[in-house]
C-alpha cells in the first residue's frame, strides 16, 4: 500500500459514505414493507418520523459519492508517478487488478445518487410522500454498489506496489491492443462521428419537445441514457485526438492534467450532469399524474430536461471548440 | 425559487442567532475543531510544499547517473567506462564529476566537496555555502583549512559564498578546482567519482540505462525520475504516518461533536419545542441544525486552512519541520513557496468535514424530531 494521505482520505471517506448509505438503507426496509399513509397507528408514526433521519443520511452520503468520484481520479492522476510505465490515471488504474472495477463501480454508484436525489427532491415537492416506495427500493442497490465500490477501492488502494511496472494509455488505448479500451480507440472515426451526431440531435429535439410541450420523457431519458456511452466512445475513438494533438493518443485520463488545463474534470462532470439529469426525467415519468405532483413535475421535468441539454451542450460545446481550434487535422 | 432562497436566509440568520445564544458550547466546539483542521492541513501542506520544492530542485539535476559498484557499495569510476557510455545510440553527452563528502569536527558536519562544471574556481581557492559560511563565520576572502586524506593540511581561500537564494541545493556545499579535489581526497588521473549522462530523447532514458546495465554490468544507472519518486514516496509516507497517527485525535474529536450534538440542553429542548409548537416541521428544524453544522463547519474549515497556511507558508512550519523535512547539523534555511490547490483542499474536506458530518446526523435528527409535548413533560 502506498501511504499517501489521499489514499487515507479515500479509504475512510469510501467507507464512511458506504456506511451511512447502508445504515440508511436498513432503515428504509421496514419503511418499503409497512409504510402505508392511510394507517393512523404508532408505528406509522415513527416510520414517517424516519423518513427525515434516512432522508438526510442519503442526501449527505450521494454528496459524497459525487465528490469523492472526482477525488479518486485526480488521486489516480497524481499517482502516477509511482508506477513505471505509468503517464496518467489510466496506467496508475491498470497498476491493480481492482483498479477499473473500482472506477466503474464509483460511476455506477455516482449515477444512482444524482439519480436518488433527484427522486428524492421530486418526493419532497408532494405531501402524500408520492416516490417514497421508488425512494427506498433504489436505495437498496445503491446501498449496495457504494458498499462494493468501498470494497473493490480498498483492495485496489491496499493492493497497489510501487514496483509494478504497468501499461499506460499509450498501450491500453492503441488501436492494436487486445482491450475494451483499444477497440473503442479503434472504431471508425465517421461512422461514430454521425452516431454521436445523431445522438445529440435526437436528444436535442426530444428535449426541447419535452420542454416545450411536456412530451417524449421517455425517449429524452432513453436518449440521454444512450447519448453517455456514445459520447464516450467518441472522445475515446476521435475527440481525444484534438486535445492531444497526436494522431494516435485516444485516453481518456490525460485530460485530467495540468498540461490539458484539467479541461477532463469540466468535460466530465458535464457529461454526468447530462446523463444523470435525464435518466431523471426517465425515472419520474410513472408519475406525472399522481394528484400530488400534477402540478410541479412537469415544471421539474423541463427544468432536468434544460439541465441535461446544458451538460451535453457543454460537453460538445469543449470538444468542438478543442476540434476548431486544434493544430491537427485528420 | 426566490421565496426558496429567503426562506433558507432566514433559516441561515437564525441559526446564527441560535449558535451566538450558546456560544460557550459552540466556541469550544469550533477551537477543538479549527485545531484538527489546522494540525491535518499543516501535514498536508508542508508535505505537498516539500514535493514541490524537491522537483522543482530535481528538475535541474542529470537526468541519468552512472555510479561504479565494487562488492556492492559505491566505487571510482574509470575514465574509460565514458568512452564505452558515449558509444550507446541515444546518448547525446557523458561527463565525469568529482566529488565527495568531506567531515568538519569543528561544527561535527559532513560538507559536499565537488568540481563544478559549470563554474571554473581556481587552484587553492574554495566557493562555499551559506551554511559552511554560517557555521564556520566565513567570508570572501577568509581561510578555510581543510586536512588531506595523507593528513597533511590545505589552506584554501575564500572566493565567495553561494547565494542564499540556492541554500536548499548549496548550504553544505563546497566548490574547489578539480586538481584539489583529487589531492584532497587522494583521486587518481582517470578515476570519477561517477558520470552523468545526458540523452537527446528523454522518452529514452529507461532504455539507455537499461543498455547502460547490460554493457557494464558492474554499474548502476539512476534515474532522475526514479529519484522524484522515492522523495514523493518518502513525503507520502511520512505525511501518512502523521496523518495516521492523528486519526486518534480525529476520532476523539468525533466522540465529542457527537457528544455535543446528542447532549441537548433543557434550554435547547424548550427552543425546539417550542419552534415545534408554533408550526415548524421536523424538515425545517433539520434544516435549522444543518445550518448550524455547516456554519460550524465551515468557520472551523476556514480558520484551520488560514492557520495552516500561516503556520507552513509564513512561520516555516515549525512544529511539523523537525518530523517532515529532515533534519542536519548545515540544514538550509529556505522559504517554501505558497501553494494550496483544490486536491489538498478536496483531502482535507474528507478528513474534516465527511467525519464530522457523518458523526452529528443521527443525533442532530433525534433533537430535531422532538415533539412539544415531550419537551412539557420533561
Amino acid at each position: 500500500m502506498l501511504m499517501s494521505p489521499a489514499i487515507l482520505a479515500l479509504l475512510g471517506g469510501g467507507g464512511l459514505t458506504a456506511g451511512l448509505l447502508c445504515t440508511a438503507a436498513a432503515a428504509g426496509v421496514p419503511l418499503l414493507r409497512h409504510f402505508d399513509l392511510a394507517d393512523g397507528s404508532e408505528r406509522q408514526l415513527r416510520l414517517e418520523r424516519r423518513t427525515s433521519l434516512i432522508s438526510t443520511l442519503v442526501a449527505h452520503g450521494a454528496a459524497f459519492e459525487l465528490v469523492g468520484l472526482f477525488l479518486f481520479l485526480s488521486t489516480a492522476d497524481r499517482l502516477h508517478p509511482f508506477f513505471v510505465g505509468a503517464m496518467c490515471a489510466a496506467g496508475t488504474l491498470n497498476a491493480h487488478p481492482w483498479g477499473y472495477p473500482a472506477l466503474l463501480a464509483r460511476l455506477a454508484v455516482s449515477i444512482l445518487a444524482g439519480v436518488w436525489l433527484i427522486v428524492h427532491y421530486t418526493d419532497c415537492q408532494g405531501y402524500d410522500y408520492p416516490l417514497l416506495k421508488l425512494k427506498y427500493a433504489l436505495l437498496l442497490p445503491m446501498a449496495g454498489l457504494s458498499l462494493a465500490a468501498a470494497f473493490a477501492q480498498a483492495r485496489y488502494h491496499l493492493g497497489l506496489a510501487p514496483e509494478v511496472i504497468t501499461s499506460c494509455c499509450g498501450a491500453l488505448f492503441s488501436a492494436g491492443a487486445p482491450t475494451v479500451a483499444a477497440s473503442l480507440a479503434a472504431l471508425p472515426r465517421r461512422p461514430l462521428g454521425l452516431a454521436w451526431g445523431a445522438a445529440l440531435l435526437v436528444l436535442l429535439g426530444s428535449g426541447l419537445s419535452l420542454i416545450r410541450r411536456g412530451r417524449g420523457g421517455y425517449l429524452f431519458a432513453a436518449a440521454a441514457l444512450g447519448a453517455f456511452p456514445v459520447s464516450l466512445a467518441a472522445f475515446i475513438s476521435f475527440l481525444s485526438l484534438y486535445f492531444y494533438e497526436l494522431p494516435t493518443h485516444h485516453c481518456p485520463f490525460c485530460v485530467l492534467q495540468g498540461e490539458y488545463g484539467y479541461v477532463g474534470y469540466p468535460l466530465f462532470l458535464a457529461l454526468l450532469t447530462g446523463v444523470v439529469a435525464g435518466v431523471g426525467v426517465g425515472v419520474l415519468m410513472p408519475f406525472r399524474h399522481r394528484e400530488s405532483l400534477a402540478a410541479t413535475l412537469p415544471r421539474l421535468q423541463a427544468r432536468l430536461a434544460a439541465l441535461s441539454l446544458s451538460g451535453y451542450g457543454l460537453f460538445a460545446g469543449l470538444c468542438l471548440h478543442r476540434v476548431w481550434v486544434s493544430a491537427l487535422r485528420l | 425559487m426566490a421565496r426558496r432562497l429567503h426562506k433558507q436566509r432566514y433559516l441561515l440568520d437564525f441559526a446564527l442567532s441560535s449558535l451566538w445564544r450558546r456560544k460557550g458550547k459552540n466556541l469550544a466546539l469550533l477551537g477543538v475543531y479549527s485545531l484538527l483542521v489546522f494540525v491535518l492541513a499543516s501535514v498536508l501542506f508542508f508535505t505537498q510544499a516539500l514535493k514541490r520544492e524537491a522537483a522543482l530542485v530535481l528538475a535541474a539535476s542529470p537526468e541519468l547517473i552512472v555510479q561504479k559498484l565494487a562488492a556492492g557499495r559505491h566505487d571510482l569510476i574509470p575514465a574509460a567506462y565514458a568512452e564505452r557510455l558515449r558509444e550507446i545510440r541515444g546518448v547525446s553527452r557523458v561527463s565525469g564529476r568529482l566529488w565527495g563528502y568531506y567531515y568538519d569536527a569543528r561544527v561535527r558536519a559532513n560538507y559536499t566537496v565537488m568540481a563544478p562544471e559549470e563554474v571554473a574556481v581556481p587552484e587553492q581557492a574554495v566557493l562555499v555555502g551559506a551554511g559552511i559560511a554560517r557555521g564556520r563565520h566565513l567570508s570572501r576572502g577568509s581561510t578555510l583549512t581543510f586536512q588531506g586524506y595523507d593528513g597533511t593540511p590545505r589552506a584554501f581561500q575564500v572566493r565567495g559564498v553561494l547565494s542564499p537564494e540556492s541554500e536548499l541545493l548549496t548550504a553544505d556545499l563546497v566548490l574547489m578546482a578539480a586538481a584539489d579535489v583529487r589531492r584532497l581526497f587522494g583521486l587518481a588521473e582517470g578515476l570519477y567519482t561517477d558520470l552523468t549522462v545526458a540523452v537527446n530523447n528523454p522518452r529514452e532514458v529507461a532504455t539507455v540505462a537499461a543498455k547502460i546495465q547490460e554493457l557494464l554490468p558492474d554499474t548502476r544507472p539512476i534515474l532522475r525520475d526514479e529519484i522524484r519518486r522515492t522523495y514523493e514516496a518518502a513525503f507520502d509516507w511520512r505525511a501518512g504516518i502523521l496523518l495516521s497517527v492523528f486519526s486518534g485525535a480525529l476520532l476523539a474529536f468525533l466522540i465529542f461533536a457527537w457528544d455535543k450534538a446528542a447532549g441537548l440542553s433543557a434550554e435547547e429542548r424548550r427552543e425546539i419545542g417550542i419552534l415545534k409548537a408554533m408550526g415548524w416541521e421536523t424538515g425545517e428544524v433539520l434544516q435549522l441544525k444543518f445550518w448550524e453544522g455547516a456554519v460550524v463547519s465551515l468557520t472551523a474549515f476556514f480558520m484551520g486552512t488560514l492557520a495552516a497556511y500561516l503556520h507552513v507558508f509564513v512561520a516555516a512550519a515549525p512544529l511539523l519541520a523537525p518530523v517532515l523535512q529532515g533534519w542536519s547539523v548545515l540544514y538550509p534555511r529556505f522559504r517554501l513557496t505558497p501553494f494550496i490547490g483544490l486536491f489538498e483542499v478536496a483531502i482535507l474536506f474528507f478528513f474534516t468535514v465527511v467525519p464530522y458530518t457523518a458523526a452529528t446526523i443521527v443525533p442532530t435528527w433525534r433533537a430535531a424530531g422532538l415533539e412539544p409535548d415531550q419537551v412539557m413533560r420533561s
